[in-house]
């Protein structure tokens, strides 16, 4: 006895009409990519769900990688068996063996869509609910609210058994939404940031400001190994590393101490719209959370926003700094976030930067600086690296030999 | 030279002395010092960690280095009972543990703990049932080892995993070192808390060792100092080692999945062709794991006969490597079968991968010679 198909069933993809098989190819072509590795699987859709047919591969993993993937709203593993009451009754107590939460009270439903099968619903359902009570301590029956409703659904061909829902994902499915570029600093939130846009269909690539000697080779490593866990997604996230010394040294030698960090932010944003445009993206994300930090406020965000109309998605604004660790946690980002080196927003942080910066003042700072040549040599000098789930190394492969 | 002796020590792989090299000379910086060379030093410490939570199907977070299975039992048992003392004192273990479990356990009872050993029938396992009817309130640790070093034995661990997620306050350790890379075992699916493993018994190097400690399980520290390793185990990383361990991990455990029927087919044939020789007794349960065969002539002392073996060129042990210098009785064959003819005669013959279906010939001939003539000379009583 063994599990031999999933039942995928869609989320809001549901609610699409005319443009639905756009969402649905995507998220197959997701699926049967994650599932590569995995023999004899197979994938069907249709508009309503769609089936992976295990031939023989253990239903566990499979499971474990669909359940990351956006688009799905729930799974259900199932199995097929011949028209045989005896048959029905012990691949149902397996059905209970082995579902991946512990159930404690249960319901049978049966379907009957044959209705020349020698049993009618009550009958089956009886059989089958007796022999799980007989095969099993402190299960009990519960119609009402089930830890699990075991469905029975008897056809002409065959009989189908399923009944434990597992969460999905949710989302929409990857690249579903087009193309954006997440502004990752190695903190806690911004990959926070690009995993709630991954989730709704976006292919994010990720933009880091780097500034040696100011700050360490490790928050480069941080920002490549948080890469690769926000690759884990989809296979590999693009980063692109803007080397940001000169631009950093230019602004506190002429702009005003106060105003040092609006202008840095501004910086930051011409140069990865500038990025964005090259790689034809729609969108910059950053991990901001309104008043979390100088740069966060409001008036911040106005005076920064100037510089560009590229939307700029933010969709940790109305979250506490509670929350959004505790999204960390579960993407395992928190402890790679957490480690103490130095990154380009920490070192060069004025003591009383302006929460309350306003737009003629910086713009009249900044017009004694031409920036521009700076921004250009930034983005032709970026660094492209394409960062795999787990990758540790940049560039030094002559290390991998060592394992 | 027929090396026979690989639940003593492994010869470590060309491919990971070479590693070790490498690291050692050329990637020389301390882990945690700011500079570059520290960086790289710190990449290969936590993409070896990365390899091996891969290999071992847990998180990075949750492997732990050490200097061997030693040190791994220790901290582990000590670690544990130290951290969960104010909750109970009672530790249960097996009668046919490694010293390093037996005696971690027993230096414990100077501190007021109790310990209980649960004995073995006579295939080397210990009953599930006794283990439940051992359990108690104050138990906070059971410690039973997966394949016995002596005679191979395997011990139902998953079993003993399945019983304890009903006493979520029971920490369960498994001491692995000689099942590592030889008999598969799922940490996940046997809910193991603590799991040691050796790095010289993998085809490893010496002095280096692994300890798997469960996410959530707390384990107070032996050693104390530069809080390295989440302050579990202090002191500066043996990156070359740990590297050097990686690697052989992955091999030993990619040699299980390609060779572990030509392993099996070895100790089949020692088993049988011991089985058929007159004067001596098999030890070691048939189903046990596929390196260790264990056998006793009795009257024979070991060491007589690991010597005899020693002039064809042919290295085996007595017992276990660590208690042989002891001149001592072997503790699991006697907890098997109480015999203490059978147990002062005991002979073990461990192999690996790269061992041939001709050396086994070779040995079993050898025995076969070597008991015949010194049955002769020493008058051995039948």
């Amino acid at each position: 006895m063994k599990f031999d198909h999933i039942i995928i069933r869609y989320g809001e993809i549901s609610t699409k009409k005319r443009n639905r098989k756009g969402f649905v190819d995507k998220m197959k072509a997701h699926i049967r990519w994650s599932l590569k590795d995995i023999e004899g699987v197979v994938l069907t859709a249709n508009r309503e769900r769609m089936y992976v047919l295990l031939n023989g591969a253990d239903h566990v993993p499979v499971i474990d990688r669909l359940k990351g993937i956006f688009g799905i709203q729930s799974l259900s593993p199932a199995i097929k068996i011949e028209r045989d009451l005896e048959v029905m009754k012990t691949a149902a107590l397996y059905y209970l063996n082995h579902t991946l939460e512990e159930v404690n009270t249960f319901k049978i439903t049966t379907k009957r869509a044959d209705k020349d099968f020698p049993y009618n619903t009550d009958e089956i359902n009886r059989a089958i609910g007796g022999h799980l009570l007989r095969n099993t301590e402190d299960l009990k029956v519960d119609v009402k609210n089930p830890d699990l409703n075991l469905l029975v659904e008897v056809r002409r061909e065959a009989v189908y058994l399923t009944g434990e829902i597992i969460q999905g994902a949710g989302g929409l499915p990857f690249g579903s939404s087009g193309k954006a570029m997440l502004m990752l600093s190695g903190g806690i939130d911004s990959p926070v940031a690009g995993f709630l846009s991954m989730k709704r269909g976006l292919d994010v690539e990720a933009i880091h400001f780097y500034s040696p000697p100011f700050t360490s080779e490790r928050s480069r490593q941080k920002v490549i190994d948080l890469a690769g866990k926000l690759a884990e997604i989809n296979g590999s996230m693009k980063v692109h590393i803007v080397p940001f010394t000169e631009i950093q040294l230019l602004i506190q030698k002429q702009i005003s101490e106060n105003y040092s960090m609006t202008t840095t932010r501004r910086l930051m944003m011409r140069v990865a719209d500038r990025i964005r445009e090259k790689e034809e993206a729609m969108a910059l994300i950053t991990g901001e959370s309104l008043g979390q930090v100088a740069s966060q406020t409001m008036s911040s965000m106005f005076a920064i926003n100037e510089v560009t109309n590229t939307p700029i998605l933010r969709p940790l604004i109305t979250m506490d700094k509670t929350e959004i660790i505790k999204i960390a946690r579960e993407l395992d980002t928190f402890e790679i976030s957490n480690l103490p080196y130095e990154d380009c927003c920490t070192v060069f942080t004025p003591a009383s930067p302006k929460t309350k910066p306003k737009r003629e003042k910086v713009n009249y700072y900044e017009s004694f600086v031409d920036f521009e040549s700076l921004i250009e040599k930034a983005v032709s000098e970026t660094e492209i690296l394409t960062v795999k789930p787990g990758q540790t190394f940049d560039k030094e492969e002559a290390m991998e030999d060592l394992f | 030279m027929i090396y026979f002796d690989n639940s003593a020590t492994t010869k470590p792989y060309p491919e990971v002395i070479e590693s070790f090299m490498k690291v050692t000379s050329d990637y020389f910086g301390n882990p945690s010092s700011l500079h570059g060379l520290g960086v790289q030093s710190e990449k290969l410490l936590s993409a070896a960690r990365k390899q091996i939570a891969d290999l071992l199907k847990v998180k990075s977070s949750e492997i732990y280095f050490t200097s061997g299975g030693t040190e791994g039992n220790n901290l582990a048992i000590k670690g544990a009972a130290h951290a969960q003392g104010n909750r109970g004192k009672h530790i249960i273990t097996t009668a046919i543990e490694h010293p390093s479990v037996e005696d971690a356990c027993q230096s414990l009872t100077r501190m007021g703990y109790e310990i209980t050993y649960l004995p073995v029938n006579e295939f080397g396992q210990i009953d599930v049932t006794d283990l439940k009817d051992a359990l108690r309130e104050d138990t906070i640790l059971v410690s039973v080892m997966h394949v016995n070093n002596e005679v191979g034995s395997v011990q139902p661990i998953a079993e003993v995993g399945k019983l304890l997620k009903q006493y979520p306050n029971v920490l369960f350790h498994v001491d692995n070192v000689q099942g590592a890379g030889k008999v598969s075992l799922s940490l996940s699916e046997a809910n193991v808390d603590l799991c040691t493993i050796s790095g010289h018994k993998v085809h490893g190097l010496k002095g280096t060792g692994i300890l798997y400690v469960r996410e959530g399980v707390r384990v107070d520290p032996l050693f104390h100092g530069g809080n390295q390793e989440t302050k579990i185990r202090s002191g500066t990383e043996n990156v070359a080692g740990i590297v050097a361990l990686s690697k052989a991990l992955r091999i030993s455990m990619n040699n299980q999945l390609l060779y572990h029927d030509k392993l099996q087919q070895i100790k089949t044939y020692l088993y049988k062709g011991l089985k058929e020789m007159d004067g001596v007794l098999v030890n070691s349960p048939e189903e046990g794991a596929p390196h260790i065969v264990n056998f006793s002539v009795p009257g024979l002392k070991s060491e007589v006969l690991l010597h005899a073996l020693e002039s064809e060129g042919i290295y085996v042990s007595t017992t276990s490597a660590c208690s042989s210098k002891k001149r001592t009785v072997s503790k699991t064959v006697d907890a098997m079968y109480h015999h203490s003819a059978r147990s002062e005669s005991v002979i073990r013959i461990s192999t690996t991968y790269g061992n041939e279906m001709e050396e086994a010939k070779q040995v079993l001939a050898a025995i076969q010679k070597i008991v015949a003539n010194l049955e002769k000379i020493m008058r051995v009583a039948k």
